[in-house]
């Protein structure tokens, strides 16, 4: 199985990016799976079942921290994915948290950002981009030559990483995006985060980096179930 | 990269059938105009130049670069993207002060000379507004017509791009004859989307569209220029006649039939101008 993890806050695109790039790779004959993870509403895994034919579900985290969730749930999603017989897992995050960088090693860290945000935005924003292996930017259609070339060089400033400019509503210039994704290795077991989330209040909080609800202790939950205490 | 020449290799129209001009080659120092009616694809056409289009766009066209494909540098960073396309957004979305703005990006483009280039391009900004570009002031509080002549004075001077594409500049609320006036004495490839007959009769030639197609490459007649000549002295009737109603002033038609006998009996060297 091959991960792909993209992340970004809300409305930055990850959904019109994760939608061309997918429906590129299925033209190719990849097969796919996409997980949704969000907090309380989200109608992306019907629009990846309905307009792309493959096994899509979502997850709602409720009154976990969703970046939390992801951890948790991942683990049961990769074997999922991999009962569909799909090749690729495409994650999309709720985003919500700045800090909480959902990427796991071995997996593409996508962080999706939109060019229409502050020009200064790339220097607010932690982990979720320094631990991302690439940064694409959304909206380039509505911003100047100008405010491009210099929302590039602050992103550049905060994080040393490739950076891909797109208009994701029309498609355009994606294909890199796809070709990084069909680049990304098999995931070796077992999975773990790269970066710790901020704040010690829960085991993953507290740096356990294991991909799993097995792995962690206190309130945790299982893709396909409520959450349960688990204590040691 | 030393750009020469770009070049534009036909595709297919809105309705699917091969465009009826195969190839549009454009010379440095050209100004072209885009011409055609409403959604015949002129937006369509200049965004493929933009995008370095490889068949990959609804048109299925093609871009060169001094007869070659461009080199992914020109897409991979727009910082070395020799095209700046001036879009009808009459809005900043950056909320940085006009001078810091420009600083950053005349530090991009590792200008010489920064703070001189910056001067630069407040003062051709300027020429093309009313109301002269406050620098403390953030983008995002320009009028339309101050942040189109800053797009078009960035591009220029900052940016120093060898091609520039501008879509309708003359619904910019900037001077858009002053502006050809300007740019024209930039070496460039000038690209205008237009619906005006003098920018269009300024050109050195005019590519026609029609249902998503390039129908034909129209160079500019040597009669033409007196033409335009002419049509030049009928504008300055049209402005004279707007000024008055503006100043509350009546008009009369006996004036308005003396003035256009002076057009008529203007000698050809003089409607040229
Ligand atoms: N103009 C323009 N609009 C875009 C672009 N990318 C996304 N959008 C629009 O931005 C809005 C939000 O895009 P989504 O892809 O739903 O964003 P998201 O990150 O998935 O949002 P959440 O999942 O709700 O956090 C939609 O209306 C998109 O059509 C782009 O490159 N250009
Ligand atoms: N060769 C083509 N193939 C497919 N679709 C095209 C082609 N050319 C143009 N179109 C489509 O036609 C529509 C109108 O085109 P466009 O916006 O470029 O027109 P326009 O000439 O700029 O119009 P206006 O004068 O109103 O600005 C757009 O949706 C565009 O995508
Ligand atoms: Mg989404
Ligand atoms: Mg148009
Ligand atoms: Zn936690």
């Amino acid at each position: 199985m091959r991960a792909v993890i993209c992340a970004g806050p809300p409305t930055s695109g990850k959904t019109t990016v994760l939608r061309h790039a997918a429906r590129k790779l299925a033209e190719r004959g990849r097969r796919l799976a996409y997980l949704k993870i969000d907090v309380q509403y989200c109608d992306e895994d019907e629009l990846f079942a309905r307009e792309l034919g493959i096994p899509a579900r979502k997850v709602y985290s409720g009154d976990l921290c969703p970046d939390h969730c992801s951890v948790l749930v991942l683990g049961d999603a990769l074997a999922w994915a991999a009962r569909e017989s799909a090749e690729f897992l495409l994650v999309e995050t709720a985003g919500l948290c700045l800090r909480c960088a959902p990427y796991i090693e071995g997996g593409l860290g996508v962080i999706v950002l939109e060019a229409t945000s502050g020009m200064n935005l790339p220097r607010k924003i932690g982990a979720m981009l320094t631990l991302a292996d690439l940064a694409v930017v959304t909206k380039i259609d509505l911003v100047s030559q100008a405010e491009k070339e210099v929302f590039r060089a602050n992103l550049l400033d905060a994080a040393d990483i490739p950076v891909i400019e797109t208009d994701a509503l029309h498609g355009i210039n994606l294909e890199p995006v796809v070709r990084r994704i069909e680049a990304t290795p098999e995931l070796v077991e077992p999975s773990r985060l790269r970066g710790s989330p901020p704040m010690s209040v829960c085991t993953i909080c507290a740096g356990k980096k294991e991909i799993g609800w097995e792995h962690h202790y206190g309130v945790v939950r299982a893709l396909d179930s409520d959450l349960f205490y688990r204590g040691q | 990269m030393d750009i020469r020449e770009i070049s534009l290799i036909g595709g297919f129209g809105k309705a699917g059938g091969r465009e009826p001009v195969a190839r549009l080659d454009m010379r440095m120092g050209d100004v072209v105009s885009i011409v055609g009616p409403t959604g015949s694809g002129k937006t369509m056409l200049i965004n493929d130049i933009a995008l370095f289009a490889d068949a990959n766009t609804p048109s299925r066209r093609r871009v060169l670069v001094n007869g070659a494909p461009p080199p992914a540098i020109f897409q991979e960073d727009p910082s070395h993207n020799p095209i700046a396309l001036i879009t009808q957004h009459t809005t900043f979305l950056s909320d940085l002060p006009v001078r810091e703005f420009l600083r950053i990006h005349a530090k991009i483009r590792r200008a010489a000379r920064q703070e001189s280039v910056v001067e630069e391009t407040l003062a051709f900004a300027n020429e093309l507004t009313g109301e002269p570009i406050i620098e403390r002031s953030a983008m995002t509080e320009l009028s339309g017509g101050q942040t189109r002549a800053l797009l078009v004075a960035d591009a220029v001077v900052i940016g120093n791009s060898p091609i520039i594409l501008l879509d309708e500049i003359e619904n910019a609320g900037i001077d858009r004859l002053r502006a050809l006036e300007l740019l024209k004495r930039y070496r460039k490839i000038f690209i205008f989307v237009t619906h005006d007959l003098r920018i269009t009769l300024l050109s050195d030639y005019r590519v026609v569209l029609l249902g998503g197609a390039m129908q034909a490459i129209v160079a500019r007649a040597e009669e033409e220029r007196r033409v335009a000549g002419r049509i030049g002295l009928l504008d300055g009737i049209m402005v004279d006649v707007r000024n008055r109603l503006r100043a509350g002033e009546r008009l009369a038609e006996r004036d308005l039939i003396g003035e256009l006998e002076q057009v008529l009996a203007a000698p050809s060297a003089e409607a040229v101008r």
